[in-house]
């Protein structure tokens, strides 16, 4: 056989057979997106100080991307015959979730040096004006 | 154990570690650096799953500017460490116990799912090369694309707006 | 003349317009014109009552359907009347007395002012209206509409003076009294319609109504419907408020109290004849109370000082004489008894007005005496009332009581015995009245022994009507033993009142007690006339002071009924009310005042306790979703 061909049966058998490239079980990914999810949130809930909240909520962001990545991938292993591109949808959804990231951080951070400027503070605690 | 599995086991544990770093550090500069290590993890995984666009734009996107602006930030605010107090104690417990079962409600909720070929291909896989995901970016999602550009141009002004001094 | 029937719509419309105009329009009409108005419509009434009647006595009767008034599936109630021999018989009382009443209240109220002489007539007239439904009525609901619209019409005229804080209390005594009876009533009436299906005389009367109801159904309808009659009716143990009632203008008294609405128990009870002919028991029950009360009024009557109360303690114990002949079955001399009481009670009660008007407004015959010059028709006119209730013959009084003697004699000759020895005591109290205001001499003050002076011809004429009336009422009803076929009215209303005689009386029997009462009343009048024609007043001892205080009955009702529901009003006023009821209904408004104070906590304006909040949340909609829900 040529080499091409016997990498590409190579390859082939890999990918049929998860153990032996060993593939990880979507579930992993799930357990450590969701853990990654729950510490931002406790996080959310626990600290005073805005921009700290602010960066758990970006860590919050990333453990949903990445959940959305291995997903993309999972779909791939299962079509990838049928169709070459299937799954590439999760990681351009990652992509545009990067760009919205990064416009909110830009907004929000402005927000916050707006905030400090009046009160000369960024504790949440200061900011009830929502009660009116 | 091959190496796929200790690679998914060694990253895991530096972002979870740092993780949770990030919101029990006292001082706020501090958080930025171990949440730029987690964002570094994420990338790690991002390579392992062989999306290698996503990980280098999440370096360069994420820990490379949007931790810069944080730090910059940070440093504008000249925080002197813990000059805040910390929160009301049974808060902050109602908040780890509100989050903790968040967390165990959905690993119960999601253990028992049973997903067909649940198998994420790591290592292989050509979609996330830049080439391919180039190729669906600009033919099938060209729309967003360009919008996004949109949402760009307004944070700029939102941002520039918001931050003048009167 | 055919349609004389059809139009019997008309009677009791009449009436009903001249409340409507009279009430809507009492600020604006002159006491002349309402006047008019009310005595015209009452002569309408009266014009087409007799036409009603000269086509029922040819054998018409006719029962007229009007609309619909309550119609379900199992329940057909209409609006109609029913036009036979009795109710055209009352319907001519009503309306001529009625009428000859109104034309004395014209005069007698030409005092009052504009607007109060225009609402005393509203009431008369919706008085006249439900007492024509209540006679009209083809079926006990109609009845029933009517019993009430009378007793609110009582209420409303006993308290006509209402600025008199005393005569409130009596308007309300009499309605309350009536309301007692008046759930008996109803009671009754739900039994009938649940066991025959339907209210309807015609439908209940007939042997398929009958045979629905089995003997203790007929057994408590009749003694319900009679509880409901004492009440309206004025006997023991719901008569009370009859001598209260004397608050109100006289006129009222004359009608309402003597003439109309008293003796709705009657006619409703004349009406469910064939009930009562099946029951026995009740027959006994409804005889001996009135008996009973017979007496009993007759006693207190013996020294009652205020002309009004002595004629309505006489007209309760001729009630009484009343429902005694119902109980012995003889309906047909209720009835009779009914019309010329209706004559000469009136005519009592008018003249009494008349009295009342010389004295400029004092009633107590003490102060009056020797009236007999000053007032010589009214004087005239009382003495016949007084021998028309007495019984003397051939006056009209002397038949109906002794057609209702006879009864009594022939159920059981002991109540004919006390019946006999009420109708002295009847003779005696009346005269007793009449000699000690007209004769001898006047023993009030000088002022209104200047005033006496004779009451204008509008009051008089009618007194000299019904004394007419009083005279020739009882040819009528002449018993077989004085010519055969002389009980015309016996015969008109055979074919409604379904009596039979159950032993035949000898006429030799029926002589001697004719002669035994008639020789009786004549001793005991001159008796009388010994005793008042030079009439003291003194002070009352012993039993004589026991029935001036009516034996002492309204003092055991205040006791017995009167304080503990008063006292067990102020507790639920007091306890119930404020506490419970109160307490509840402002506990629920604290309650959510509290609440909502509490609630108003949740919006601190605390963006961490939000996210808390939201991150609670959303965990319970987790779990509900994925371990909750089957």
């Amino acid at each position: 056989m040529s080499f091409e061909l016997r990498v590409k049966v190579l390859l082939l058998a890999a990918r049929n057979s998860g153990l032996e490239t060993q593939n990880m079980p979507i579930n992993y990914y799930i357990f450590l997106s969701v853990a990654l999810f729950c510490i931002g949130i406790v996080g959310v809930l626990t600290r005073r100080n805005a921009i700290v909240i602010f960066m758990c909520i970006e860590l919050m962001l990333n453990a949903v991307n990445l959940l959305l990545v291995a997903f993309s991938k999972m779909h791939h292993f299962k079509r990838a015959v049928a169709d070459v591109s299937a799954g590439s949808d999760g990681q351009l959804f990652v992509f545009f979730i990067m760009v919205v990231a990064a416009a909110e951080v830009s907004v929000g951070l402005a927000i916050i040096v707006m905030m400090y400027r009046n009160i000369h503070s960024v504790d949440i605690n200061f900011l009830n004006r929502l009660k009116h | 154990m091959g190496i796929t599995p200790i690679l998914f086991w060694v990253l895991s544990v530096i972002a979870l570690f740092s993780a949770l770093m990030v919101i029990t550090s006292k001082s706020p500069m501090h958080s930025v650096i171990w949440l730029i290590i987690v964002f570094f993890a994420i990338s790690g995984h991002y390579l392992l799953l062989n999306a290698q666009f996503l990980a280098i734009v999440n370096i360069i996107v994420y820990a490379g500017a949007i931790m810069v602006l944080f730090l910059y930030v940070l440093m504008l605010m000249d925080l002197k460490k813990e000059t805040e107090p910390q929160k009301n104690r049974w808060l902050k417990l109602a908040g780890v116990v509100g989050g903790g079962s968040l967390l165990l409600v959905l690993i119960a909720a999601l253990r028992k799912v049973d997903i067909e070929h649940g198998i994420a291909e790591t290592r292989l896989g050509d979609i996330g090369l830049i080439e391919n995901l180039g190729k669906k970016l600009f033919t099938d999602f060209v729309v967003p694309f360009e919008i996004s550009s949109i949402l760009f141009l307004s944070a700029m002004v939102g941002a520039v707006v918001i931050g003048k001094k009167e | 003349m055919k349609n004389a029937l059809e139009l019997s719509y008309l009677v009791p419309l009449f009436p009903l317009i001249g409340f409507l105009i009279i009430g809507l329009g009492r600020k604006y009409l002159s006491k002349s014109l309402t006047g008019f108005i009310a005595n015209g419509v009452m002569l309408a009434s009266f014009v087409v009552s007799i036409l009603i009647f000269l086509q029922v006595k040819d054998g018409g009767s006719y029962v007229a359907e009007y609309f619909r008034f309550i119609s379900t599936d199992s329940l057909k109630i209409p609006f109609a009347f029913q036009v036979d021999a009795l109710s055209s018989l009352f319907l001519l009382i009503i309306t001529g007395v009625g009428f000859l009443i109104h034309v004395y209240s014209a005069s007698y109220m030409h005092h009052e002012s504009k607007e109060h002489f225009a609402r005393y007539f509203s009431y008369l007239n919706l008085f006249v209206f439900s007492m024509l439904l209540l006679v009209m009525g083809a079926n006990f609901v109609i009845l029933f509409i009517g019993w009430e619209g009378v007793g609110l019409c009582s209420y409303l005229l006993i308290g006509y003076w209402f600025k008199n804080t005393e005569y409130n209390y009596a308007a309300r005594k009499a309605f309350v009294m009536n309301r007692i009876g008046d759930l008996a009533f109803l009671i009754a009436i739900f039994w009938i319609i649940s066991k025959v299906g339907s209210a309807s005389f015609t439908e209940v009367f007939s042997a398929d109504g009958l045979s629905k109801l089995s003997g203790t159904d007929i057994t408590a309808i009749t003694i319900l419907l009679f509880v409901g009659a004492t009440g309206k009716s004025a006997q023991i143990p719901l008569y009370t408020w009859l001598p209260d009632a004397m608050a109100g203008p006289t006129p009222v008294s004359a009608l309402i109290h003597a003439a109309t609405m008293v003796t709705a128990g009657i006619y409703m009870i004349a009406r469910s004849n064939e009930l009562y002919s099946l029951s026995h028991i009740t027959q006994n029950i409804v005889a001996y109370i009135g008996l009973a009360t017979a007496l009993l009024a007759a006693t207190i009557a013996l020294k009652q000082n205020d002309i009004k109360r002595v004629l309505a303690y006489s007209t309760v114990s001729q009630l009484g004489y009343m429902f005694l002949a119902l109980g012995a079955g003889a309906y047909t001399a209720a009835v009779f008894h009914v019309m010329t009481h209706a004559f000469f009670k009136a005519l009592l009660f008018l003249g009494s007005g008349s009295v009342i008007h010389a004295m400029g407004g004092d009633q107590d015959i003490r102060n009056m005496g020797g009236l007999n010059k000053k007032l010589k028709i009214t004087a005239f006119t009382f003495l016949v009332g007084c021998i028309a209730i007495a019984g003397i013959p051939p006056l009209s009084g002397f038949f109906s009581k002794d057609a209702i003697l006879l009864a009594s004699f022939l159920k059981n000759p002991v109540l004919y015995g006390i019946a006999l020895f009420t109708a002295l005591l009847t003779a005696f109290y009346m005269f007793r009245l009449y000699f000690v205001t007209f004769s001898g001499k006047f023993r009030g003050t000088h002022e209104q022994e200047h005033h006496l002076h004779e009451s204008p011809a509008l009051m008089t004429v009618p007194l000299i009507i019904l004394a007419i009336l009083s005279i020739i009422g009882g040819l009528v009803g002449i018993p077989e033993v004085f010519a055969k076929g002389g009980d015309k009215i016996g015969q008109f209303l055979s074919p409604v009142i379904k009596e039979h005689r159950e032993h035949e009386v000898s006429h030799a029997t029926e002589y001697l007690l004719m002669g035994l009462s008639t020789g009786l009343v004549v001793l005991t009048i001159v008796f009388a006339w010994f005793r008042f024609k030079n009439y003291q007043p003194k002070e009352e001892t012993g039993l004589g002071k026991v029935l001036e205080n009516k034996w002492y009955v309204d003092e055991l009702y205040d006791r017995i009924i009167v304080n503990p529901l008063s006292r067990f009003a102020a507790f639920l006023n007091d306890v119930f009310e404020r506490y419970i009821v109160d307490g509840v209904v402002n506990g629920v408004g604290k309650a959510v005042n509290y609440g909502s104070r509490q609630l108003r906590l949740l919006q601190s304006g605390q963006v961490g306790s939000y996210v808390l909040l939201m991150v609670l949340s959303i965990l319970l909609l987790l779990v509900y979703q994925f371990f909750l829900k089957k």
